[in-house]
């Protein structure tokens, strides 16, 4: 008798999001199953990377991610053509970290010229987003979004503190939503009902579990994000159905394994190599996880990303 | 209902359904004399504004097939209440059979009330081998093992929430399981009969019942609460408002 492996089936489904606009749009989420069961049943789109730059020039960025970019990401507009040109990157993210206090503290206006040059200056969507100060956010995401009307992009990110003033911007504009809560499913569904209280459609959400670096708390953010699917698909919650995010770059590029030089740490080898995988590998682990948008930095681990999934999605 | 006026049914209706109801049941009583026509016109007044499945509830078996061919199955399948051990109950089972609807197992015989959970399981494995021999497919059968009321019949209480854990042990995936909830506090004084509904209905609940005819929107917190506690549904603070 030929063997016949069992299938799971669930009642509920993820939310399928698209962004961008007329030609240039990118769908994310959309399965019934959980990530890369493509023999259990639909998975109609494959996660989706989004290149990320900001509004000043990344001084704060390790060297080794300063690197690749080190002759366009003077000027964010240069910074956004030479991702979506040269690396052709399939969406961008503009984090607006100038407007934190602590750095140069851009002002909401600033920041919405900085939106709408870079939109101008390209095709491929765009998420927008803040300098995670709660307070300032809530002023410079309510400009961003108005500085990029009716262009579909994500703003975010929204937290339980200023989600009111952020939610009803993204509303107002026609933005999809990046809900994000710190490493707590019952606190990430919470937010979502709290935005979709708001007459928010829940299908524009996207949630944000918190990212966190392998080595630096990676296994929570991991059963976040699979409990918050498990809800999604087994028990049809439809607070938990919205697609996941993991902001990669941020978290990896501060921890000590992509820094320390090879003169420190010489028995961890190239400490350039050793950055790109530890990008690579805290990517794919969230990919396994269930996150369909990743936030990434350095070129070559976006590519050996997308060589995974090339892999996974294939049948 | 005689005067045949839809606003009262429809509004009823419409506030169960937005309380959470995932189905009505419409009861006509024995209804010898126009049980046809009074079903049919129930069943499409309650769908003409919600979209959901309806339980047709009266002993009148032509009414019953009435209202199954008026049922608009697009909302789900409609359900017979009931058939039961009494043999006037058994051409019940033909009608579930032929509209693939799904029915319930009242654990009652002719004879008069069962004594005890045993007593309810063996009438339910009976009615179980019967909905067989009729091709009715046990996944449409919910036994009802019959609440009777705590004001009279105080240690039926326990029986019935035995049974309900006995019924499902009857098959493999296990039997569903249904009750008339209110029943557990006819008798009672006003005040007292949501409190018995509701915390009757959460060991019910805790011994795994599947549906339960009752008031939603007297019962919906208790069912999204025990819900989260039994881990069927994600807790958050405003799980009671989803």
């Amino acid at each position: 008798m030929a063997f016949t492996p069992s299938k799971e089936t669930y009642t509920g489904k993820v939310y399928s999001v698209t962004i961008g606009t007329d030609e240039n749009t990118v769908t994310f989420g959309g399965e019934n199953v959980l990530p890369f069961y493509t023999f259990e049943g639909v998975v109609p789109n494959r996660p989706v990377i989004a290149y990320e730059i900001q509004d000043v020039p990344p001084d704060d960025w390790p060297e080794n991610i300063q690197k690749p970019f080190k002759t366009v990401s003077n000027d964010p507009i240069t910074w956004a053509k030479f991702c979506q040109d040269v690396l052709k990157a399939k969406a961008i993210t503009l984090r607006l970290k100038g407007t934190h206090p602590d750095s140069q503290n851009r002002s909401p206006e600033d920041a919405a010229k900085t939106v709408k040059d870079v939109l101008s200056a390209i095709n491929v969507p765009l998420i927008l987003l803040g300098s995670n100060h709660t307070e300032k956010d809530a002023a410079v995401l309510v400009a961003a979004a108005e500085a990029a009307k009716d262009k579909n992009c994500i703003i975010g990110k929204a937290q339980e503190a200023n989600y009111k003033t952020i939610v009803a911007a993204a509303i107002a504009h026609n933005h999809k939503l990046i809900a994000m809560s710190e490493l707590d499913v019952n606190l990430s569904k919470q937010l979502n009902i709290l935005i979709t209280q708001m007459g928010f459609d829940r299908e524009k959400l996207i949630i944000d579990p918190m990212c966190s670096a392998l080595g630096y708390g990676l296994e929570y953010t991991y059963s976040v994000m699979e409990r918050i699917r498990l809800a999604a698909l087994a028990q049809n919650d439809l607070s938990m159905q919205p697609p996941m995010l993991g902001d990669i770059g941020m978290y990896v590029w501060k921890v000590k394994e992509t820094q320390a030089s090879e003169t420190d740490m010489p028995q961890w080898g190239s400490t350039e190599e050793r950055g790109i995988t530890w990008e690579a590998v805290t990517a794919i682990a969230l990919l396994l996880a269930g996150a369909e948008l990743l936030i990434m930095r350095h070129p070559k681990a976006v590519e050996a990303v997308e060589k995974v999934i090339d892999e996974l999605v294939e049948v | 209902m005689l005067n045949r006026d839809k606003g009262p049914i429809q509004d009823i209706a419409t506030t169960q359904w937005k309380a959470g109801a995932g189905m009505i049941d419409a009861n006509i009583g024995p209804a010898e004399d126009s049980g046809e026509s009074l079903m049919e016109w129930m069943v499409t007044t309650i769908q003409e504004i919600v979209p959901l499945p309806i339980c047709l509830d009266t002993t009148n078996y032509k009414a019953i097939e009435a209202g199954l061919n008026v049922h608009n199955k697009e909302w789900g399948k409609p359900m017979i209440n009931s058939t039961s051990n009494d043999p006037e109950r058994f051409p019940m089972l033909e009608l579930a059979a032929k509209y693939n609807a799904k029915i319930i197992g009242l654990t009652v015989g002719k004879g008069g009330l069962p004594a005890d959970a045993e007593e309810r399981a063996a009438i339910a494995a009976e009615i179980m081998g019967r909905s067989m021999e009729y091709g009715v497919p046990l996944e449409n059968v919910y036994l009802d093992p019959l609440v009777l009321q705590i004001a009279t019949s105080q240690d039926h209480a326990l029986k019935v929430i035995k049974a309900v854990r006995m019924f499902q042990d009857l098959n493999d995936p296990p039997m569903k399981t249904v009750v008339g909830l209110s029943n557990i506090s006819n008798g009672c004084p006003k005040q007292l009969r949501p409190i018995v509904n509701n915390y009757f209905l959460s060991l019910l609940m805790y011994e795994g019942l599947t549906a339960a005819i009752a008031d939603p929107q007297e019962i919906v917190p208790t069912v999204k609460t025990i819900n989260v506690i039994l881990g069927k549904t994600l807790y958050a603070h405003s799980y009671l408002e989803m």
